[in-house]
């Protein structure tokens, strides 16, 4: 166990400078650019075997094959295609089930509300987790305790919280519901868009808080204590000084945790939203994939759904190239 | 200086406060009975039916089949854990040991071929692939449950990493010994990955355990239900009841969320380093 930790460079601390680092390594090849150094030739020794690397790599390709590229490029085939709904062989339309699907109005609208809905929470996420990383990383006392108890709920299903969350907003003992009522707001999840709305951002929040804390803290325990001494020589002002240096040094975790979170808003709150609207979708605020599930699991529409699918993947496919790209311009000022 | 150290700490537990209050409500309102909830709601205090509530969750037979129990949802959520965490450490350690330590011509475009995947979630795909699921007759079935989620390339990706971190003067010295490529993996690149191998078994679980989505889809049989995704069951029948059984309710969601919280509180170390390093 000791030995495998101390072969691994730089095992502690420096965590949230590598993420960026490890990332880039693997990536450059998705950016086209092939590297003579490091990462092209794996290692100076290396076995040579007929077979053996294949036999290795086999069960993993079968699985990739059989379950990723099939069922992607299906998506894609039958995107263009109108499927009757009794099954009765299928016949090719176009582009038809793309420019039914982008000028639909309900389909404009709930992609509205997906993209306020993960702008919402990739805020309040990312700047609440940022905001106890900074303190839990000021504080001395307790340091380990507090760390413990912020991250646990990472471990919570996105239903099971959604579930809670429904509990926390029921019309009859939902402690929220009560304290709006203070407010004189009253709130009816289920019943009144906007509610049901904001009921689905707090969960969704609540429940991605831990991971942004988990990353900014060890980004912030990577920055080396020379750097933070030289900073409080420099500069007085506490807030400036986290401004002006420890900002830009956690970029690198930032960037990579915002994309994640828009991922994280995009998929995996669908548990959260399938908890939450209880198959009533139809008044409910949902998001893009609820759509797609919507269509194509209770509707019976292959092909619309499909379509729908094959754009969500447009969405990941330029986020995700996004990322590298950018990743790849950071790590070269670090 | 000490005053806003006072301030942190106020915030902190504040933070704190919002992480965990919500869970602990819900622990101590499992053990109120169902009409108590329903007269006096959510509650801070020890209610005394722990026992009850609990046994009931889990032995009583209920479901549109009756029977299916809370105890059998918690085995197949185990399943579905553990099943995914070992498939994905024992193909990822292979892919990334072939793709790190021989030399083919194949090599990289095997690369490309694993690591587009990451490019996709299963979420963008879950029609077509619940298709390929029909084709094949996997509805239904652990296998189903559990395979088509290990096509991915997270598990290879960090494995590969680490492979390339070990000091190369380990192969030439095993194979001055005369060991060969099984020998080398088994009695040096296992033993000395056993903290990488906890790390990611530890992401893993928590990941499987808590899959909603895909369970959904692929188990219409209620005998295979996970915990998590029995959760949305739990709902409709509550909501059409007259005094919804609210404890019960809770009693699931903290059973659900039981096993993963305590894997990642106990191995929080592990935790954060596989999941930081792993980047998923």
């Amino acid at each position: 166990m000791t030995t495998a930790t101390d072969l691994l460079p730089a095992s502690r601390g420096g965590t949230g400078t590598k993420t960026g680092g490890r990332r880039f390594g693997a990536f450059r090849f998705f950016g086209g650019q092939s590297n003579s150094g490091g990462e092209g030739a794996a290692k100076r020794v290396q076995f040579s075997s007929p077979f053996l690397p294949y036999l290795f790599l086999a069960p993993q390709l079968a699985i990739i094959f059989i379950f990723f590229y099939w069922p992607s490029v299906q998506a894609i085939q039958s995107s263009f295609y109108l499927e009757d709904p009794f099954g009765f062989g299928s016949t090719f339309v176009g582009m038809t089930n793309y420019t039914d699907v982008l000028k639909s109005g309900e389909y404009l609208g709930i992609a509205r509300f997906t993209a306020v809905f993960t702008a919402l929470v990739t805020f309040f996420a990312l700047s609440i987790g940022l905001l106890l990383a900074v303190k839990a990383d000021g504080v001395i006392r307790g340091n380990a305790a507090y760390k413990t108890l912020l991250i646990w709920v990472y471990a919570i299903a996105p239903p099971v919280a959604g579930l809670i969350g429904m509990m926390f907003f029921d019309q009859h003992i939902g402690p929220i519901v009560e304290l709006a009522r203070w407010f004189g707001w009253d709130i009816k999840v289920g019943l009144n868009y906007f509610d049901t709305a904001f009921s689905m951002v707090v969960v969704s929040v609540w429940k991605q808080i831990p991971y942004n804390f988990i990353f900014f803290l060890s980004g912030l325990q990577g920055i080396p204590v020379s750097v933070r001494e030289a900073a409080a020589i420099d500069c007085r002002s506490g807030f400036r000084r986290f401004w002006t240096v420890i900002l830009p040094l956690l970029a690198p975790t930032a960037f990579f945790l915002l994309i994640i979170n828009v991922t994280y808003a995009l998929f995996d709150t669908f548990g959260v939203i399938d908890v939450m609207v209880k198959d009533k979708a139809a008044n409910n605020p949902i998001t893009l994939v609820y759509k797609v599930y919507m269509d194509g699991f209770r509707g019976n529409d292959l092909g619309g759904s499909s379509a729908q699918s094959v754009i969500l993947m447009l969405i990941v496919f330029v986020l995700t190239i996004f990322q590298f790209r950018f990743i790849e311009r950071r790590v070269h000022y670090n | 200086m000490y005053r806003t150290k006072i301030f942190d700490h106020v915030i902190l537990l504040f933070g704190v406060f919002i992480m965990v209050a919500p869970v602990v409500v819900a622990f101590m309102t499992s053990t109120h009975e169902a009409a108590d909830i329903h007269r006096n709601g959510l509650s801070l205090t020890w209610g005394g039916h722990f026992v009850e509530t609990y046994q009931t969750v889990l032995t009583r037979e209920g479901g549109f089949t009756g029977k299916i129990t809370g105890f059998n949802m918690m085995l197949n959520s185990m399943i579905l854990g553990l099943g995914f965490a070992v498939g994905k450490i024992v193909l990822s350690m292979l892919a990334a040991y072939a793709l790190v330590y021989f030399r083919f011509p194949l090599a990289t475009f095997f690369f490309w071929v694993i690591f587009t995947t990451l490019l996709l979630p299963l979420e963008v795909r879950i029609l077509p692939s619940y298709e390929v699921m029909n084709t094949l007759k996997l509805t239904n079935t652990y296998t189903g449950l559990i395979v088509p989620l290990l096509a991915s390339a997270t598990g290879t990706f960090y494995f590969r990493q680490f492979f390339k971190s070990v000091p190369d003067e380990l192969l030439e010295a095993a194979r001055i010994d005369g060991a060969g490529p099984f020998k080398f993996f088994i009695d040096v690149l296992v033993p000395l990955s056993r903290t990488m191998m906890a790390a990611i078994f530890i992401i893993m679980f928590v990941y499987g355990w808590n899959q909603y989505l895909w369970p959904t889809l692929m188990t219409t049989d209620e005998g295979f239900f996970t915990l998590v995704r029995g959760i949305k069951q739990i709902l409709l029948v509550w909501v059409g009841s007259n005094i919804p059984d609210y404890n019960e309710a809770f009693a699931l969601a903290i059973l659900a969320m039981l096993p993963p919280v305590m894997i990642v509180v106990i191995f929080q170390r592990w935790f954060i380093k596989g999941l930081t390093e792993s980047d998923k």
